[in-house]
């Protein structure tokens, strides 16, 4: 991984002239043909990170490495980086071709040489023989689809992507999720992709950088990042869970929902208090005339089908718990619920912690 | 075009202050006066009695005149002198937008640069003095310009300051007043400073309408600063460049104010000619005549202006397809 890092990002911050700190000293390295994803709500800095790579942004402080060199102070220009914008932002007075051409054109490149290429490019995104097109003329989808060959037709080592398919409906968006993953794999060029959509990053993403408040809070694998979160926000912020308040008993025994959980993690220190999340389909639910004992019972409160799964809501006392399950229980059915000791996962508190468990727990109203 | 009564007050609008007016000045240039003929009858007794053509008689010499269809005054209106006058007229309204163009637009595009603080401020600064009255501001330059003026008391005090230069200067002819009023180029000068804001104003608005993402896009793929510009700020600004044009050369042409003002009724253009026939020479019918030839070399412009405009637009359209 070291020796194969094509950029590094070191403590990058940026302050606005309000004094907002869109960027708190953001650190991250990323390896050749990764494909990497910042993953946030708005207002996270996953914006301006990119911004800042591709120069369009200054950071206040910094270092911003591609290929061990620092390219602060380079304009866009002057970067080997191309980005594909979030309104794709094609020149509307060009033609298809002539967009994809922009970048060739303006290096000097020979004119047929470039028509052949721009083809290339065209047939790779899936748009054959739309050279002459008008770019109004062009769906949002295939609007995307030139941005991304107009980027791509300059060869960089490191693609942009900023929202890219924010605008598109869900059809289309899995679709492009999946050509862009394969174009990734097929060019060898390392992207950077941002999005706020948490099911887009785990789709496509090699790693998952996933960032609040101008900060990145844990980076890895979607895998890692779905599995193993590492703070409360993270674990809400992908997918659907169950965030709980908890006491780590000791090592590899946790006390939540009034019940005490055999669990695999261990470290907090003994009557540390955690976050606990349980993911809605690792909650199992049992009839009453199970055997198991010291596991904390519940009532179906609510129960939605969704197509794969149902969904329910079981409440526990105070709490209310999602579980997503293919076997449906009727509304008003007494329920013993159990958790394996590796689904559930224990995280340190952090400073978004109460607002989290503020709203699972309004879930219960 | 489904309720006829909502366009009428427009159109009624239209009649009253564009139609009628037009048809008058057609109607003017066309004609020209003469006295009504009369035959004058001499009574036995001595007297004269004037015999109208329907037949009146009257007592009195007719004073009255009539117009008369005729196409001398177009005759007249293609002497030399007019069309000298005409020619003169067009080029001191192409060096003036010409000049307007050249500092209008770099200072609509730093205006509109990003790293420009508070440009609505600046553009109200250079806006501000077109609130002052247009005849105060021409009066303002010639304080400066005349020959005892601001401008000339200051190169005097400078000459007396640095004898050396004084000497220099005077060994070149240089005089020690120098005549800044009363020529082409005074008048170019005052019709500048009064038309610029009618070119910045039309470049500024569609310069800052491009989306800055466009740019962004175009230094993404390699534009430097200057090439970004060529590319995708010029283009996008040629329709504001277009009207920029219209609404200086157009007022530049027909000017009178400023030539007889800044140029002391040395340097007449078209416009001061025929405010002339409708003032100390009072012939409207002339007047009228010259009217339609600065409105036919003006409508030319605009049509030719009009086809650079359609021009660009289907060769546009033409790569497209």
């Amino acid at each position: 991984m070291e020796n194969n890092v094509i950029l590094s990002v070191k403590d990058l911050r940026v302050v606005f002239e309000d004094g907002f700190v869109a960027l708190g000293g953001v650190s991250l390295d990323i390896g050749k043909n990764e494909f990497v994803t910042l993953l946030g709500p708005s207002g996270c800095g996953k914006t301006t990170l990119l911004r800042c790579i591709g120069g369009f942004e200054k950071p206040t402080s910094g270092e911003i490495l591609y290929k061990g060199e620092d390219i602060i102070h380079l304009p866009p220009y002057k970067r080997a980086i191309n980005t594909v914008f979030q309104r794709y932002a094609l020149f509307p007075h060009l033609n298809v071709a002539q967009n994809v051409a922009f970048g060739p054109d303006l290096r000097g490149e020979d004119k047929k040489k470039t028509a052949l290429e721009v083809s290339r490019m065209l047939e790779m995104v899936g748009l054959a023989g739309y050279e002459k097109r008008k770019i109004s003329s062009l769906s949002g989808g295939q609007q995307q689809r030139v941005a991304i060959a107009r980027a791509l037709i300059n060869k960089p080592d490191v693609l942009l992507l900023d929202e890219p398919l924010a605008a598109l409906d869900l059809k289309l968006r899995r679709e492009m999720q999946l050509e862009l993953k394969r174009i990734q794999r097929e060019s060898g060029i390392t992207f950077i992709f941002v999005t706020h959509d948490q099911e887009e990053a785990l789709t496509m993403s090699d790693r998952v950088a996933v960032m609040r408040s101008g900060e990145i809070l844990q980076l890895g694998t979607p895998e890692d990042i779905y599995n193993e979160p590492q703070s409360a926000f993270v674990a809400d912020f992908i997918g659907d869970s169950n965030i709980l308040a908890g006491t780590m008993v000791r090592d590899r025994l946790v006390r939540f929902l009034n019940c005490e959980f055999p669990c695999v993690d261990g470290g907090f220190g003994e009557q540390a208090e955690v976050d606990i999340v349980v993911r809605p389909e690792d909650l199992k639910l049992r009839t009453m005339e199970d055997p198991i004992e010291g596991v904390p019972q519940g009532v179906v409160e609510s129960l939605l089908f969704k197509g794969v799964h149902y969904e329910m809501k079981v409440r526990s006392g105070d709490s209310v718990l999602l579980v997503h399950s293919t076997h449906a229980r009727p509304v008003g059915t007494r329920v013993k619920m159990f958790v394996a000791p590796e689904d559930i996962q224990v995280m340190h508190k952090s400073d978004c912690s109460p607002d989290v468990l503020k709203r699972h727990a309004d879930r219960a109203k | 075009m489904k309720n006829k009564a909502l366009t009428l007050p427009f159109v009624l609008w239209a009649m009253i202050f564009i139609v009628v007016p037009l048809v008058m000045i057609v109607w003017y240039g066309v004609t020209i006066e003469e006295p009504i003929p009369y035959t004058e009858i001499i009574q036995p007794d001595g007297s004269v009695i004037y015999e109208l053509e329907n037949g009146s008689r009257t007592t009195e010499k007719p004073w009255q005149k009539r117009a008369v269809v005729s196409l001398s005054n177009f005759k007249r209106m293609l002497e030399p002198t007019y069309l000298r006058l005409l020619l003169r007229s067009l080029k001191v309204a192409v060096i003036t937008t010409v000049i307007c163009l050249a500092l209008g637009y770099p200072v609509a595009l730093i205006l509109t640069g990003r790293d420009f603080k508070r440009p609505a401020l600046w553009l109200m600064l250079l806006i501000l003095p077109m609130w002052m009255n247009f005849l105060l501001r021409t009066y303002s330059w010639m304080s400066i310009l005349e020959n005892s003026g601001i401008l000339n008391s200051w190169i005097a005090r400078l000459r007396e300051a640095i004898p050396v230069l004084d000497e220099w200067l005077l060994a070149r002819g240089v005089r020690r007043r120098i005549i800044f009023l009363y020529n082409e180029n005074a008048v170019i000068l005052g019709m500048v400073y009064n038309y610029l804001s009618f070119m910045i104003m039309p470049i500024y608005t569609v310069i800052e309408k491009i989306d800055r993402s466009l740019l962004e896009a175009a230094a993404d793929l390699g534009a430097s600063p200057a090439k970004s510009f060529m590319r995708v700020t010029l283009p996008y600004s040629l329709p504001g460049v277009l009207e920029g044009i219209t609404m200086v050369f157009v007022p530049a042409v027909t000017t009178f104010v400023i030539s007889q003002l800044m140029g002391g009724g040395k340097v007449p253009l078209i416009g001061d000619i025929i405010q002339n026939q409708f003032g100390k020479s009072s012939d409207w019918h002339f007047g009228a005549t010259l009217s339609l030839l600065v409105m036919v070399v003006v409508l030319a412009f605009m049509g030719a202006l009009g086809r650079i405009d359609k021009e660009d637009e289907q060769s546009k359209e033409v790569r497209i397809l």
